[in-house]
């Protein structure tokens, strides 16, 4: 394992599931990035778009109804594709990359207290840690991220606000220092106020060393300009426009891309009045074959041609986007 | 048509008593008038769904008097009456109809509160009609159950009803918060519409204050139960008086400003 | 979700448990030859060829009797556990919806129930009727007395029900009280209500048991708990006839036990979240 691997490597990564019926949906669909360490990647899409799906690829979780159907996933240069889920459960999962899924306010086991959830983070990936070394670590690590430890650890998910319960989360995710995290969508049900301090605190953790590189989900690709320093905006099961936060905010290459920041509703007083963007329909069915830009139906720029060629990426103005006409 | 559609003098409402009382909202005092767009924003907690629901009358203040059109509320004997004039659409498209009942049956429910009840051949016209206004074939839901359809559709479901009932004001909760962004402006767009075309008064309830700005003649800025600001977009936005404001327009994740500082940004 | 149930061996085992005792009781008569008249013996005689369970004080067929007895028992749990069931579930729905005054008056009603102890309400009535204490007068007791535990957690479903948005928009639609109550709420609980049942039906069953023992059981009846009692009464113990008490108190736990076993396995089921 060189020094100078990238954290994450995916390659060409195709992802499918299959429906109760027996129906192959290609959720995934030939995504590739990477990430290196110190690294904040963006992935922006709607709910559907198959974020999460990827999110579950990149961690090796291909658990029926979800395949691999092919692509490569290397994390630190060692390849986990075809890794036995016990070794990726023990050697990747919580250590080396962690996930503080989606609704994860509601992902604590109600059952049991915050001390115990956390304590089986730590004994489920090493065994020999005592019990004092245990409450030990978590108190110190509870207080490091702004948490009164000795009453949050004793108290019950339901008993704590929303804001501290998302702190818990992150807390426990992180707990094996985990060089890389996801998170799916982290801000979603959050106010304002509460959104800055997760993120503050997501950054904080960096900054101390506890993760050194993070990816970013979230429907909210405006958030994104001030969490991460590159973006993937995703739509139905292929990345349309990678590049830096700079590029893919300010100067939006693909019709998609443009028709996300321009649905943004702004407070400020320059922007007010300004209509925001509406885009009819829905996401193409992804249980079909697709044939040329899946997003030619919604598209405000659609030419006659769109829907007859596959789209690739390109390299357009130093970043790749999907579109023949960008 | 009275010029003010909704007054309120000290309206509270306590949850609980004694020492473990909560005070959801806390001696406000406002006046809507017809036609117009209000927003009621602040973050989670500030007692702006609580004071939505008293408008709509799902429940009821615990002090202080709250008209609708120059009459009390409390003095309502059926509440159906109430509703026929005053509406609202949900936050959460799927929760907000029953899962044990298709679609269409619950949209025709909604005639339960004309009286007389229009002929099944005219509910069922008129279901149509309100569907097609909101760009939903009426073919396309036929036996169609609520986990069946998008969020978007459903979200469309609610704005439906409203165009099958006619009501004189809409109260929206956070009516595309759990939308995605491209569908959102559509959504908004079909408030509008409603709004020309029923000439309606609207009360939007949000935590989005940049949603506040674009479509609201006037904003609520609302924090612990009270009613800390209120003016037009313009003048709440670019001279906030009260704290709570100017820290909630900070708190906005803005694209221009500078929203966060941070020690060691990583470079892309 | 009936397929996870029928997929999980603790419900399969409980339920085949219980099945098989029902159709012991419901066919038992029918196809196997029961007397509960005739003497075939001297008092508690051990069990024999033709008698596998031998004998009771007064010389009739051990086997007959708890037959008969079962029957008596699964008849009083069941029919107690439907009137408990309906009785806590109409209070706790009307309660738990309404909430405010109604819900503080018959959660207190509720609780005054609760904190008299049932049993011992349940020896007063039940002396208290020298003559005429049939099955059903048992049951109907039992019933009326066991209701709270249901109605304080249906009401606990109701009101987090209540704050949901279909019911509001049902409200908002008009509809009153018994329509939500019916169509909006009930529909949601029909699998927590049928669990509260089997719970229902198998704390009275053992509630029979336990004033039958006493002696306050059906007048004119046999019932697992009264053979109990004429064992205890007739001195089965000191003489060791353990076939006078053994089997009939195995049976009501076996009831019993299968009961709990398939509301469990229920509960993991129908509430996933708690089986993590």
């Amino acid at each position: 394992m060189s020094m100078s691997a990238p954290v994450l490597e995916v390659e060409r990564l195709r992802v499918h599931y299959l429906t109760r019926f027996g129906t192959r949906v290609q959720a995934v669909d030939d995504v590739s990035f990477q990430l290196n360490k110190g690294e904040i990647l963006g992935i922006a899409g709607e709910s559907g778009c198959g974020k999460t799906t990827l999110v579950s690829g990149c961690m090796g979780l291909f658990i029926p109804p979800l395949y691999h159907s092919s692509g490569d996933v290397r994390i630190g240069g060692q390849s986990i594709i075809g890794m036995d889920r016990e070794q990726i459960r023990r050697d990747v999962l919580g250590r080396k990359i962690a996930m503080i899924p989606q609704g994860a306010l509601n992902s604590l086991n109600p059952t049991r207290r915050v001390k115990d959830l956390a304590t089986d983070m730590i004994v489920s990936h090493d065994d020999r840690a005592g019990k004092r070394e245990i409450s030990e670590r978590l108190r110190e690590r509870f207080e490091r991220i702004g948490l009164d430890a000795k009453r949050v650890l004793d108290a019950f998910p339901v008993e704590l606000p929303a804001g501290t319960k998302q702190r818990v989360v992150i807390g426990i995710s992180t707990l094996l220092n985990p060089e890389l995290v996801i998170a799916d969508e982290p801000t979603s049900a959050l106010d304002v106020s509460t959104q800055k301090s997760v993120i503050r605190l997501l950054f904080d953790l960096m900054d101390r060393g506890i993760i050194s590189s993070m990816i970013f989900i979230t429907h909210e690709l405006p958030l994104l300009r001030h969490v991460s320093s590159s973006i993937a905006v995703m739509y139905a099961g292929e990345f349309v426009e990678y590049g830096s936060t700079e590029q893919v905010i300010f100067d939006a290459q693909q019709p998609y891309t443009r028709a996300l920041m321009g649905s943004m509703l702004s407070a400020d007083a320059g922007q007010r009045g300004k209509k925001p963007v509406a885009i009819e329909g829905a996401p193409p069915d992804l249980k079909n074959v697709i044939v040329g830009c899946r997003f030619a139906e919604r598209c405000p720029s659609v030419r006659s041609d769109c829907a007859q060629h596959k789209q690739e990426l390109r390299v357009v103005q130093l970043r790749k986007v999907r579109c023949q006409y960008a | 048509m009275p010029e003010l559609k909704f007054q309120a003098r000290d309206v509270s409402r306590v949850f609980g008593h004694g020492k473990r009382a909560k005070v959801a909202v806390d001696r406000v005092s406002f006046e809507i008038r017809d036609r117009e767009i209000v927003s009621l924003v602040g973050q989670s907690g500030c007692g702006k769904t609580v004071l939505s629901k008293l408008l709509l009358r799902i429940d009821a203040p615990t002090s202080g008097e709250l008209s609708f059109n120059g009459q009390p509320l409390a003095k309502v004997s059926d509440p159906r009456q109430h509703f026929r004039k005053v509406q609202a659409v949900f936050q959460d498209p799927f929760s907000a109809f029953n899962q044990f009942f298709t679609i269409r049956s619950q949209l025709e429910s909604c005639f339960h509160l004309f009286e007389p009840k229009p002929s099944k051949s005219e509910i069922a016209e008129r279901v149509d009609a309100a569907l097609l206004a909101v760009n939903i074939k009426p073919r396309e839901i036929d036996g169609k159950y609520a986990f069946e359809l998008s969020g978007g559709q459903m979200q469309r479901m609610l704005l439906a009803r409203i165009f099958i009932i006619r009501p004189e004001v809409l109260i929206a909760d956070e009516p595309t918060s759990m939308v995605d962004a491209c569908s959102r402006a559509s959504i908004l767009d079909y408030l509008m519409k409603l709004k020309q075309e029923l000439a309606m008064t609207i009360v939007f309830v949000t935590h989005d204050v940049g949603l506040a700005c674009y479509v609201s003649d006037t904003i609520f800025i609302m924090h612990q139960g009270q009613i800390v600001e209120r003016g037009a977009p313009e003048r709440v936005t670019g001279a906030p008086e009260s704290p709570v404001t100017r820290q909630l327009l900070d708190d906005i994740p803005d694209v221009h400003r500078n929203w966060l500082e941070r020690g060691e940004r990583a470079s892309g | 979700m009936l397929k996870r149930l029928l997929r999980s061996p603790s419900f399969l085992f409980g339920f085949t448990l219980f099945f098989g005792t029902l159709l012991l009781a419901l066919l038992g008569p029918l196809v196997l030859s029961l007397d509960v008249e005739q003497r075939v013996g001297l008092a508690y005689t051990a069990p024999f060829p033709g008698h596998w369970l031998g004998t009771d004080h007064m010389g009739i067929d051990m086997f007959s009797l708890l037959l008969q007895g079962l029957r008596a028992s699964l008849y009083v749990g069941l029919v107690a556990g439907t009137v408990a069931t309906l009785l806590g579930t109409l209070i706790g729905l009307y309660g738990g919806y309404k909430g405010g005054l109604v819900d503080d008056l018959l959660t207190s009603v509720t609780n005054l129930f609760l904190v008299i102890p049932t049993l011992i309400v349940l020896i007063l009535l039940s002396a208290s009727l020298e003559e005429g204490r049939s099955l059903s007068l048992i049951a109907l007791l039992i019933g009326c007395t066991t209701w709270t535990w249901t109605a304080r957690a249906v009401r606990a479903q109701a009101a987090s029900l209540r704050a949901r948005d279909h019911v509001a928009l049902a409200r908002i639609n008009g509809f009153g009280t018994a329509h939500i109550v019916l169509l909006h709420i009930m529909p949601y609980l029909l699998s927590y209500i049928f669990m509260v049942f089997i719970l229902q039906t198998a704390s009275g069953i053992l509630a029979e048991a336990s004033i039958s023992l006493l002696g306050l059981g059906p007048y004119d009846s046999i019932s697992l708990g009264k053979i109990l009692n004429e064992a205890v009464q007739n001195e089965a113990l000191t003489d060791g006839a353990w076939w006078a008490f053994a089997p009939a108190t195995l049976l009501i736990t076996v009831i019993a036990f299968s009961l709990y076993i398939i509301n469990t396995s229920m509960e993991s089921v129908f509430n996933p979240r708690l089986r993590r």
